[in-house]
């Protein structure tokens, strides 16, 4: 069925069992998201520190795909140089805008990958992209402090 | 208890030939979003561009008397289907302007029925579509009023109980719903204008949710102003309805200027044209009127109160069918007294997206999200719901699709 392409198991399971999900106290910025056509929300708490994601936590309501991807995102990114994460951001992003047309990188984009159905379903993209977006502006908010 | 027959109904709409995903046949359950189309009027808006086709109240040629005995022909039948007089009915492009019109009007005067001041109140309800709840935010904020509303009863009902603290000599609007978009509730309009009435207060109806659905009659109801859009209606998008009362039209401030609307012009001012007119700046989106007309006409034919019947009849069996799920919660009243053919529910561990992506797969449409209606969702403690709303050329195996369906969404995500 096209619906597995969309829901694959890992998905499932990451949305059963989110990861980073619950608001840390330790962090340089907090910022809050909303999808207005859904009213789906997303908080997300950003630490970072010489350069380096030091923490990403978050916490929100959401359909599976935007509590799945948002908790990919937050443990692929964890660890990371701003400047590798934002490239890890910069590849989904493509992959999201592929139309179906892309796979995605499993060496860049992980778990990732499994969110690449979504880009043949136009109204869940922003679901997908929703804790990115969050993540993104986070950054740009905690570099400009 | 008594159905439409629907299989001659669907033959009339085009749009339930098409094969939706993996082949299925389309279950059509979003007609509080916008309803589907019949024949009729698109053979009326064609036929209006293709033998009619000018601009309306301009021009000394046979196609501008054509378009404008069609166009003002449509706004007598609008006139007819809700028992309000020809000249009280303004053609705008949405529902949403109509609201937008009413509302400006009162910041762009200060005089009389529409003078509006620091003190005084607007009430409003909670549950509001924020077409109707917006508009009256933002005409708070400009001329320093209050904004009040009702609130909402655990079984979605309106609360009346604090009516006497609500509707006072302050009050000078009263902007309610006829029928929630998302909880399907009828509210008691009548006894709620006669209150407003008794302070001086004027009454917007949004009539979205009513007019397409059951026979409004603007008489009866007592209110000022009823706003509803053409696209809920079988009728074309672009098309919206105020009716108001010609005392308060007659004072009413435009809201949009330039042509058509004036009587008079100098380079230093102007002077309006009575209403309608007054309210109708530009070319109108005539063939979309002419497509209302159609519309009602077409409606009028199989009748009010059987749509409404049917609707009822389709409506009580789907709250049954909808109880009979394990983990969905229907919001909104549990029975079918005073409420329209509109079901919102909430299910245990899937979010409505889901819910309505896994519908889709069955070729079931449904409206998943808040709804416009935000301040709702808080109230209730949902980030969303998924809808699902009922029209003429629904019946019962549409709703068994949808029990069906909602059965196959759980077992797909394991809850």
């Amino acid at each position: 069925m096209e619906l597995d392409s969309l829901y694959q198991e890992v998905i499932l399971d990451h949305y059963k069992h989110p990861l980073h999900k619950g608001l840390s106290s330790q962090m340089s910025v907090q910022v809050h998201h909303v999808n207005p056509s859904c009213g789906d929300e997303i908080t997300l708490n950003l630490l970072l520190d010489g350069g380096v994601v030091q923490d990403v936590t978050w916490d929100g309501v959401g359909c599976s795909i935007s509590q799945a991807s948002s908790s990919i995102m937050s443990d692929l990114v964890h660890g990371k140089r701003v400047e590798e994460a934002l490239t890890i951001l910069e590849s989904f992003s493509e992959l999201m805008a592929s139309k179906g047309s892309q796979q995605g990188d499993e060496a860049v984009l992980e778990d990732a990958v499994a969110l690449a159905g979504v880009s043949k379903f136009p109204a869940r993209v922003k679901c997908a992209l929703l804790g990115w977006m969050a993540f993104k502006d986070a950054v740009l908010q905690a570099e400009s402090k | 208890m008594s159905l439409l027959d629907v299989a001659a109904i669907k033959a009339d709409f085009p749009i339930f030939a098409k094969k939706m995903r993996n082949e299925a046949r389309l279950v059509y359950l979003d007609s509080g979003a916008t309803s589907q189309k019949p024949e009729q009027v698109l053979a009326a808006e064609r036929s209006f561009y293709s033998e009619h086709n000018a601009a309306v109240h301009r021009g000394s040629h046979l196609l501008a008397e054509e378009a404008s005995l069609a166009y003002e022909g449509a706004r007598e039948i609008v006139a007819r289907f809700i028992n309000g007089q020809v000249d009280e009915v303004v053609f705008t492009k949405s529902a949403t302007e109509s609201i937008n019109l009413i509302a400006y009007s009162f910041s762009n005067t200060n005089k009389g029925s529409f003078a509006l001041t620091a003190g005084d109140e607007i009430l409003v309800s909670e549950m509001e579509h924020h077409a109707n709840l917006i508009p009256w935010q933002q005409l708070a904020r400009r001329t320093g009023a209050t904004l009040k509303w009702f609130g909402t009863t655990s079984d979605g009902r309106l609360d009346l109980s604090a009516i006497d603290d609500l509707i006072s000599e302050r009050t000078k609007i009263v902007a309610i719903t006829h029928q929630s978009n998302v909880l399907g509730t009828i509210n008691p309009i009548a006894e709620i204008a006669h209150r407003a009435h008794l302070v001086g207060a004027i009454v917007v109806l949004d009539a979205c949710q009513s007019v397409p659905h059951f026979a409004v009659d603007v008489a009866d109801l007592g209110v000022d102003f009823i706003a509803f859009s053409g696209h809920k209606m079988l009728g074309p998008t672009g098309i919206g309805v105020l009716w108001g009362r010609a005392a308060l039209l007659a004072e009413m401030e435009p809201f949009l200027y330039g042509g058509s609307m004036i009587e008079s012009v100098t380079m230093e001012s102007a002077t309006w044209a009575p209403a309608p007119r007054k309210f109708e700046a530009g070319v109108p989106n005539m063939a979309q009127a002419v497509g209302l007309g159609a519309a009602i006409t077409y409606l009028e034919k199989i009748g009010m109160r059987e749509i409404h019947e049917h609707e009822s009849t389709l409506t009580a069996y789907a709250l049954a069918g909808l109880s009979t799920i394990k983990g969905l919660q229907i919001i909104g009243p549990l029975d079918a007294i005073d409420r329209g053919g509109v079901i919102s529910f909430a299910i245990d561990e899937i979010h409505p997206h889901d819910v309505g992506q896994v519908l889709d797969q069955y070729g079931i449409a449904v409206r998943t999200g808040h709804h416009c209606a935000w301040p709702l969702m808080r109230k209730f403690g949902v980030s969303g719901t998924t809808r699902a709303s009922f029209y003429l050329y629904n019946d019962l195996s549409d709703i068994d699709a949808l029990v069906d369906g909602i059965t196959a969404t759980q077992k797909y995500f394991k809850v």
